[in-house]
């Protein structure tokens, strides 16, 4: 069986009296699009925040590539964890630097690029986000649609094996919100990166993801495809999937449906090698 | 035995034990700053780090010149004027450009100079650390693989060093200036023994050893104001805005307090 890219094993985390993740466990594969759906505080972020290190859990293992980090060395842990890159819900812009200056500074700050490569790449993100008006601009000055895909630029600018998504799409309109994954998912059938999202926009999510991890009441309940959360019986699927089911309707328009559905069909042709063509793509996002 | 906690000891005793406990809780801070700050001391030698140092000297270091010369002169005046009365009275006043120059090498300015950067700079500081923690932007540069300490504190440490000496030089000279103005134009001593004195009096000693007050001050200083904004979020009393807030003013007040404790060491030393 083949090794998982991350692995939870028995994770707790409490804040204070609060647990928010009890026992968790969870396995998340290379080369894949995993979204993590819950409700709102259910502890989504606190669980990305495990995954590039900035929280360290209470009790349980977290294992990389079939390592757990807490037994490697700290150079074996910063090489691991310098694989991924994390684009945060609340964007944490550096507010006294400009757009430009927000995108270059990773690029800047660990690698030796010359400053001409540096603004060859900053350059092809910001058109890919549509920023070219902003360049100059502080963070502040712009609107929150334009810094999370700001903040989007700067978590992709290195070209990271691993992203970590914690709601990409939150505040977007529906376009930039279909270009937002459909950018995601090209780019990660081009490059192959391991995408781990956190996202409301259930039914959109399903066009781009390949498993979605399900959270509710402090622990993982669901593993496995947006078609196997169909079948799921759980209560999540009250709380959640049939209330979002309402907003179906509003939340793409036909033509961005039909495009991202045919995506999510080439990437599981090429990963599968199954022409799945026939299926109708209803059946991928209920 | 019975266990010692707070509700077992004798009612009497509590509230020696509450000075204790915050006595024990300011030793265990001073140490976390004097780690925090060697461990940021530490990351200062590296290639990306000349263009931030240089950028921290114009913000600690350019622009508190203003304030320090407003300071200097002022304190400058005030010195020759109360000092050429007392000096009158026992017809000294020939000692004039000693008292003022000496006064201000020695102690007034490394001291002064230090608390002015502090409420300037200091509280500037703590409070963009302090943001930059609330808002998760040091988070970020954890994700982005960037030493938050390498990056935000060293530069700050090397301004430091450089600045605080600087500026107490030029607070000595304007407040020297600022002596001869009070004491020699306004009030009528001799220039020429004002000059005098001053040069003859004045040692390489007193120099050297402001200098080194200086630096001593601009160490606690930026360890202070940098540790109380990077732990801002990890205050017991607040959250969020007014955790900044309180970490600011406890920067300033901390700073001030310990550069005094430290002038009175240093000079017990030096002297």
């Amino acid at each position: 069986m083949e090794t998982p890219l991350i692995e939870f094993q028995d994770v707790t985390k409490s804040f204070g009296p609060r647990t928010v993740l009890d026992r968790v466990n969870l396995r998340i594969h290379a080369g894949q699009v995993t979204t993590i759906i819950g409700l709102s505080g259910a502890g989504k972020s606190v669980l990305l925040k495990h995954i590039i290190g900035l929280l360290k859990p209470d009790s349980g293992r977290i294992i990389f590539q079939g390592r757990p980090l807490d037994e490697m060395t700290v150079s074996e842990r910063k090489s691991s964890l310098a694989q991924i890159s994390y684009m945060f819900q609340d964007n944490a812009l550096f507010d006294s630097l400009s757009v430009y200056d927000n995108i270059a500074l990773p690029l800047r700050e660990t690698t030796n690029l010359s400053r001409s490569e540096i603004d060859r790449r900053v350059t092809a993100r910001v058109e890919q986000m549509e920023l070219a008006d902003a360049v100059n601009k502080y963070p502040s000055e712009l609107s929150g649609g334009m810094q999370k895909r700001a903040a989007l630029a700067r978590a992709l600018v290195t070209d990271p094996r691993i992203v970590l998504f914690d709601e990409p799409t939150s505040g977007q309109d529906p376009i930039r919100k279909n270009a937002i994954l459909g950018m995601i998912a090209q780019y990660q059938r081009r490059i192959g990166f391991t995408a781990i999202l956190v996202s409301h926009e259930i039914p959109d999510v399903y066009f781009i993801s390949n498993r979605i991890l399900a959270l509710y009441d402090r622990t993982v309940v669901f593993q496995g495809t947006p078609a196997e959360l169909e079948d799921f019986d759980h209560p999540f699927l009250d709380d959640i999937i049939r209330s979002l089911e309402g907003l179906h309707g509003e939340l793409t328009d036909p033509f961005a449906r039909t495009r991202f559905a045919m995506a999510h069909q080439e990437l599981e042709k090429k990963k599968t090698g199954k022409d799945i063509h026939a299926l109708p793509a209803e059946n991928h996002h209920g | 035995m019975e266990s010692l906690s707070p509700q077992t000891l004798p009612l009497w005793t509590r509230p020696f034990a509450a000075v204790g406990r915050r006595a024990i809780r300011w030793v265990n801070h001073l140490g976390a700053v004097a780690i925090f700050f060697i461990l940021a001391t530490l990351k200062v030698v590296h290639p990306k780090q000349l263009a931030k140092i240089a950028y921290q000297i114009y913000e600690i270091g350019a622009r508190s010149v203003p304030i320090i010369l407003l300071v200097g002169l002022f304190t400058g005046m005030v010195l020759g004027l109360q000092t050429y009365h007392a000096l009158v009275t026992v017809g000294a006043q020939g000692a004039l450009g000693t008292l003022v120059a000496l006064s201000l090498v020695r102690e007034l300015g490394p001291v002064l100079t230090a608390i002015m950067i502090t409420a300037r700079a200091g509280s500037a500081i703590t409070a963009e650390i302090g943001i930059q923690r609330i808002s998760e932007q040091i988070d970020a540069l954890d994700t982005m693989h960037i030493d938050p300490l390498r990056y935000l504190i060293s530069p700050r440490i090397v301004a430091a060093v450089i600045s605080f000496p600087i500026l107490t030089a030029l607070f000595d000279l304007i407040g020297i200036i600022g002596g001869y103005f009070s004491g020699v134009v306004l009030m009528g001593a001799n220039a020429g023994a004002y000059i005098y004195r001053v040069q003859a009096s004045m040692e390489l000693k007193d120099v050297t050893d402001g200098f080194i007050k200086a630096v001593v001050f601009a160490i606690i200083v930026t360890a202070v104001c940098c540790y109380q904004g990077y732990f801002a979020h990890t205050r017991e009393d607040s959250r969020g805005a007014k955790a900044v807030g309180l970490s600011t003013t406890a920067a300033v007040v901390i700073s001030c307090v310990l550069i005094l404790v430290a002038d009175y060491i240093v000079t017990s030393l030096l002297i």
